[in-house]
């Protein structure tokens, strides 16, 4: 029985999940291996539904762990087709070691992570201690800020990822309920358009291709291990950030919205800016705006691509700056954040003057207000006023109790 | 459909096409490779073939070299079972959407594993496997002990067995548990068909690996496989240690068919003692102290018990 194509309208109102969801069914998985967890639960849901509806023509099976849905996954992809999933915190953590199976492998499966804070103390709302805890796995990995980019950017990951000179795994991170639980106007694109795009599957190395055997995850020790890994690095550093630029444009052509590795707004006058990903950078972009009505000309720059980190273009929008807030929704757990070292790493030899300072924020799903964010802006303002910085490098906000600051 | 492969005497079974190379860095006198080749020489089909992390794989795929002549893939320690039944879901998926590249082909499936990675750390994985009802077997390769990294206890290690977790001392025998009965507990989840194998039985292992080749739906093999490192045995000995494993009834030969219907198939004219298979192997050395015979005798009662055990379970024909 051949599946049936769905009519959608150009303007749906859905959630993340089910944007994600909608973007697997247009592509044409052919196994979907997955494992329900709050709250990336109802794309495999959804996922179910359209199967049950005749709507995907793949096999979707139901595991017994995340770390089995990926295992399952990276057997699939090895056979020879189309593989995504799904998961959140908990599950993803349970993941990691299949993430770097499925990296070094060089398998292109596509894996939606809908992100939540990971226990102790157990909790089940957004933050991004789960996207954190893959940035050294060898995936690409993209971030969405709300429902429609969760939608594009599973075109976009498939497209990449699939890519013969790519050949690496890669995630679509949305925020925990805020964006994946959040319905929006979503724009479509037609079944035929979306599936016009990622294209048919072109296998690589089956394991389905009898004529031709191979031999998959090999034993490397100390005379091989390295050159493999180096070279994953090298693909990763020289080759992924220009064919995602080039998917960003093709899929700008297709639907109208274009993406950016670095995503600035408001930064071509800008004296201060924070950066961050998720949807706090639509609440950030709000309240720039607010803050240029005060007189303070605010900008922001949002990550799109965390892996490949886009270095040279975040140095490149973030030069002419006078004052950087990065914003980490992860605890560092006794370190400075991620962000804010990343960012140091990219100004560091550069000839920028900018004062950087970090905050910690919005762990286990607490809100970001906008009052943080005008209070943060006026605290870079007053650091671009004094010359230096006025406060900690390390603050943490939103957190009860006596201020909270380190460094 | 595939048609099952005639075999007439042992040198045409030992000389049919390998897909699985001499060419590896097994041990010498390790029945690993053994019982692969019996395994993968029991079809002419195509093959989709996992290693879970462990002896075999270590010694056969190592950078830039490959024993395998078919499909093959390894992932981890604990979720080969699983690798293969991804792929197997990719070839349903792709013959129900007409893309496969030979349409015409009849593959098996099978995954490989050691006890360690299927008594203990592979235990969930394959439960899911057999669960979820997937055209795959797994055939553990059961030398009762972590060989690959030294010879520690698993799950499937027996009592007084000596290993370096669980060493024979001046106040200990060892191995203090008894050895988990992994046929009854894979026969349990319903599956269509599970057994008990060894590679001196050529004929019986072959029989049940292309009915289990033939059936629709999970498989599960425990194939014995002595282990000359860790048992302690010279690598000469091994289809001889084989032999008394199996006429011992240490490790009976049957099959259980839908979960429920067992079937002895061998049935040794001499049995031989317990005593016997215990005095072949260095790991059982110390319970010949006097202050540790109760033991072989009480391990002579078991395997008494559950011989009796099998054939009650084999004439209730339930």
């Amino acid at each position: 029985m051949a599946f049936d194509k769905m009519e959608l309208r150009e303007i749906e109102v859905w959630d993340g999940n089910h944007a994600a969801a909608q973007a697997m069914r247009q592509c044409q998985i052919d196994v979907v291996a997955a494992y329900p967890i709050t709250p990336s639960t109802p794309i495999v849901e959804g996922y179910a539904k359209f199967l049950a509806d005749n709507y995907v023509e793949g096999e979707f099976v139901m595991v017994e762990s995340e770390h089995a849905a990926m295992s399952g996954c990276i057997g699939a992809a090895a056979a020879g087709g189309r593989v995504a999933t799904a998961t959140s915190s908990q599950g993803f953590a349970l993941m990691v070691e299949t993430l770097y199976q499925a990296s070094g492998m060089r398998l292109p499966i596509v894996l939606n992570v809908v992100n939540r804070a990971l226990a102790a103390p157990l909790n089940v709302n957004g933050d991004h201690s789960d996207m954190y805890l893959g940035r050294d796995s060898g995936w690409i990995q993209f971030d969405a800020y709300c429902p429609q980019e969760a939608y594009d950017l599973n075109f976009i990951a498939f497209k990449v990822a699939e890519d013969h000179d790519i050949r690496l795994p890669a995630m679509v991170h949305q925020d925990g309920f805020m964006t994946s639980h959040t319905a929006q106007g979503v724009k479509t694109l037609s079944d035929d358009e979306a599936y016009g795009f990622v294209g048919d599957f072109k296998p690589m190395n089956d394991m389905l291709d009898f004529e031709h055997p191979v031999t998959h995850g090999v034993q490397t020790e100390e005379d091989w291990h390295f050159e493999h890994k180096a070279r994953q690095h090298n693909d990763l550093m020289t080759k992924v950030l220009p064919k995602i630029e080039k998917t960003f444009e093709d899929f700008a052509k297709l639907s109208g919205r274009k993406y950016n590795l670095v995503e600035r707004y408001d930064m071509d006058d800008a004296d201060v800016c924070v950066v961050c990903m998720g949807t706090s950078v639509e609440t950030a972009r709000e309240v720039a705006g607010e803050m240029r009505a005060q007189g303070i000309k605010a900008g922001v720059v949002g990550i799109r691509v965390l892996r490949p980190f886009p270095f040279m273009q975040i140095a490149a929008a973030l030069k002419d700056v006078k004052a950087i807030a990065t914003l980490d929704r992860s605890s560092p757990n006794g370190a400075a954040g991620m962000l804010f070292n990343e960012i140091a790493g990219c100004l560091y030899n550069t000839d920028t003057k900018a004062l950087l300072s970090g905050y910690v924020y919005g762990l286990g799903g607490r809100d970001l207000t906008k009052k943080h964010l005008v209070d943060l802006y006026k605290e870079l303002q007053a650091n671009v006023d004094a010359g230096k910085v006025t406060t900690p490098l390390q603050q943490f906000i939103g957190v009860r109790g006596p201020k909270l600051s380190f460094l | 459909m595939s048609e099952m492969k005639n075999i007439k005497n042992l040198k045409e079974f030992s000389t049919s096409a390998d897909r699985f190379e001499g060419a590896n860095l097994l041990c010498p006198g390790c029945a690993h490779s053994i019982i692969v080749r019996e395994v993968l020489n029991a079809t002419n089909d195509d093959l989709v073939l996992s290693a879970s992390t462990g002896c075999l794989e270590v010694c056969t795929a190592v950078y830039p070299y490959t024993s395998w002549d078919a499909s093959w893939i390894h992932i981890g320690f604990e979720n080969g079972s699983t690798a293969v039944a991804g792929a197997e879901a990719m070839h349903k998926a792709l013959a129900r959407k007409g893309r496969l590249k030979q349409p015409d082909r009849n593959p098996k499936f099978v995954s490989f594993a050691g006890d360690g990675a299927s008594y203990d750390i592979g235990f969930q994985w394959i439960s899911g496997c057999m669960e979820r009802g997937h055209n795959i077997m797994h055939v553990v390769l059961d030398n009762e002990v972590y060989a690959n990294t030294g010879g520690q206890r698993s799950s499937s290690t027996p009592i007084g067995g000596s290993t370096t977790t669980s060493p024979a001392g001046r106040v200990s025998y060892g191995e203090k548990k008894h050895k988990k009965d992994m046929v009854a507990i894979m026969a349990a989840h319903g599956i269509p068909y599970s057994a008990q194998v060894a590679p001196n039985k050529w004929k019986d292992m072959v029989k049940k690996i292309q009915h289990g080749f033939a059936v629709d739906g999970p498989v599960f093999i425990n194939a014995v496989s002595p282990c000359t490192t860790e048992w302690k045995f010279d690598p000469k000995d091994t289809m001889h240690l084989a032999d008394l494993s199996t006429d011992s009834l240490v490790f009976p030969l049957y099959e259980i068919i839908d979960g429920h219907e067992l079937n002895i198939t061998y049935r040794p004219k001499n049995v031989v003692p317990v005593e016997e298979y215990l005095a072949a192997q260095g790991r059982f050395k110390h319970l010949f102290k006097d202050e540790y015979k109760y033991l072989i005798k009480e391990w002579q009662e078991r395997v008494d018990k559950n011989w009796e055990y099998l054939n009650r379970r084999e004439e209730a024909r339930v």
